[in-house]
């Protein structure tokens, strides 16, 4: 058993090796190298070493703790609202008797519409002149905000972006509600338990490995939060922003302004290189917390397996 | 009790009616839109006067919509095959061989799943640079070639359920690796794979962040996403075209899903699934 053990460690290694050398060039390297140059100034051409002044400037510079709170506002407000709506949606279509196939399609279909093309749709549909929202909101008596162009509203339509395209979670947690046992139920309603209490005692605690799943991705992917903001803040404000052109990003008034973007515009739209890896280590310390609640996850289900 | 459930019935079914209504609602004004004419696209008339099928063509006619498309799916295809050549192979290794390391193989799988793909992308773009790779599409195709963490995890979820007797029987008649991979895991490992390729296909074809750092400023080296986020500013002020450009740009997918539909449902709850 030991010397099969041992030969299928080298045929692991063999049939690995291209994954690691992957690993080592675009994981490992890029990650030391990044703390590199963030003790130093680069700007493609010239280096040079600066210290901590890029980590001193980084602590005093306001957009950074504007772009901050914009990606905690995602992350506290818009996970939550899509994780329960989703939950909500699916809830709701394991109790349908008919016509559940179709409204299926119907939920899962807007999250296959390419993001650039849902968010350019999204700003014309709440464009305060001529979009359809506020004029149908205008029908029943109430005046639309401003949706992409209020520094106030900005974010909370971006959340009903996401609740759109949230079919992808609508599908994992509806398989996940289907897998709950019938008799469960049927053995809690002989107890006499309401529908709440029947939620509460037995659908939770069964799917509550996959919504845990699904919150700490959802909480890394709302980090992650970049091509959304992006092309609203862009299109909204009738900007481009090509290389080249300047363009400040986070329109209206650095509400859409995130942490990604921010890095992104340090690092390839002004080359100050070595700041942009200071956003970048911060970026990665803020991802590796919610990564490592998912390796343990993953940890204590390999070793019950 | 008989009438209450009733009542209960047309609630629910209600709810569901005007969800799949908002669900709708987007695309159907989408659609709306790009069929009026440029004045009226600078109305509050919601329903086209006249309806101007010609909104797509000019689309056609005043954008590299065509270049667009076939770097977009030169990008999309290249990737998709890469990633499957290298990480078939990858998942494979996780998921038969029991080796010192393969747990933690597996973590660091994980880790590299969830790393933003800002933080590396200083040293990264350095090296293209370096290689004269950037204002191409190239550095988005070629790391394909060593694997995607998201698309091993994903096969691994799959291929570790699959009983190790049916490999081990193989390897007692001396198969070796290559062709139990071939004869035995690939074909009970399809539905996988489909569902890994079209999601591969469809990141790259959706993807926004890496062609904006690596496509550069020549618009006939863009790919759609690119073309159609500068489209509005670029093209048209009036909301018509840009609508009918991201009909346009929509619409394959919508296609590809309805001919596809069951391998997606499938390979999204593949993802939902822990450990």
């Amino acid at each position: 058993m030991a010397a099969s053990t041992r030969g299928e460690g080298v045929r692991a290694l063999v049939w690995l090796a291209p994954w690691i050398i992957g690993i080592a060039v675009f994981f490992v390297y890029p990650l030391a190298s990044t703390v590199y140059f963030s003790f130093h100034r680069y700007d493609l051409f010239t280096l040079e070493f600066v210290g901590l002044d890029n980590w001193r400037y980084a602590l005093s510079d306001t957009r950074l703790g504007r772009s901050a709170l914009n990606t905690l506002w995602l992350v506290v407000f818009m996970v939550p609202a899509q994780l329960l709506f989703a939950l909500g949606v699916a809830q709701l279509l394991t109790k349908l008797k008919s016509g559940g196939g179709i409204l299926r399609t119907i939920f899962y279909l807007p999250s296959l519409v390419p993001m650039v093309a849902g968010t350019v749709a999204f700003v014309y549909l709440l464009n305060p002149a001529t979009g359809p929202v506020n004029q149908l909101l205008a029908l029943v008596g109430i005046t639309g905000p401003d949706w992409f162009g209020s520094a106030a509203w900005a974010k909370p339509s971006l959340t009903l972006l996401a609740l759109w395209g949230a079919g992808n979670t609508v599908m994992i947690f509806l398989a996940a509600l289907l897998d709950v046992p019938k008799h469960l139920y049927e053995a809690a309603a002989i107890d006499g338990a309401g529908a709440w209490r029947q939620f509460r005692s037995i659908t939770l605690p069964v799917i509550s490995p996959v919504l845990m799943f699904s919150a700490v991705t959802g909480v890394i992917y709302a980090v992650q939060y970049f091509t959304q903001a992006m092309i609203a803040s862009r299109v909204a404000s009738g900007a481009t922003d090509s290389a080249g052109t300047t363009f400040t990003p986070g329109y209206p008034d650095g509400a859409l302004l995130t942490l990604p973007q921010h890095l992104f515009h340090t690092g390839f739209r002004d080359w100050s290189m070595g700041l942009a890896c200071v956003y970048a280590l911060m970026l990665f310390a803020v991802s590796m917390v919610f990564t490592l609640v998912l390796l343990r996850q993953f940890g204590r289900a390999e070793a019950a397996s | 009790m008989r009438r209450r459930r009733g009542l209960v019935w047309i609630a629910q079914h209600a709810i569901a009616i005007a969800l799949a209504l908002m669900f709708l609602g987007p695309i159907v004004f989408i659609a709306l839109t790009a069929l009026m004419t440029d004045e009226q696209a600078l109305t509050s008339r919601l329903w086209p006067d006249q309806w101007n099928w010609d909104n797509f063509a000019e689309v056609f006619a005043r954008s590299e919509l065509l270049t667009w498309t076939a770097n977009t799916f030169l990008y999309a295809s290249l990737a998709t095959v890469f990633m499957l050549a290298s990480s078939i192979p990858a998942a494979y290794a996780l998921s038969r061989f029991r080796f010192r390391g393969g747990k933690v193989a597996f973590l660091v799988v994980i880790s590299a799943m969830m790393l933003p793909p800002q933080v590396v992308a200083v040293p990264i773009y350095l090296v293209w640079a370096r290689l004269g790779l950037t204002d191409s599409l190239w550095p988005l195709i070629l790391p394909m070639l060593f694997g995607d963490a998201f698309s091993i995890f994903l096969l691994r979820q799959f291929l570790i359920t699959i009983p190790r007797d049916y490999t081990d029987a193989a390897r007692v008649d001396g198969c070796s690796d290559v062709r139990i991979l071939f004869t035995v895991i690939l074909p009970m490992a399809r539905p996988a794979i489909a569902a890994v390729a079209l999601f591969s296909f469809f990141y790259c074809w959706n993807d926004y962040y890496g062609p904006l750092l690596y496509a550069g400023v020549d618009q006939e080296g863009w790919t759609l996403s690119l073309g159609l986020a500068t489209f509005k500013a670029f093209h048209s002020v009036q909301w018509n075209l840009t609508m009918a450009a991201t009909l346009l740009v929509t619409a394959p997918v919508i296609v590809v899903f309805l001919f596809a539909q069951k391998v997606f449902i499938e390979g999204v709850t593949l993802t939902g699934v822990k450990g």
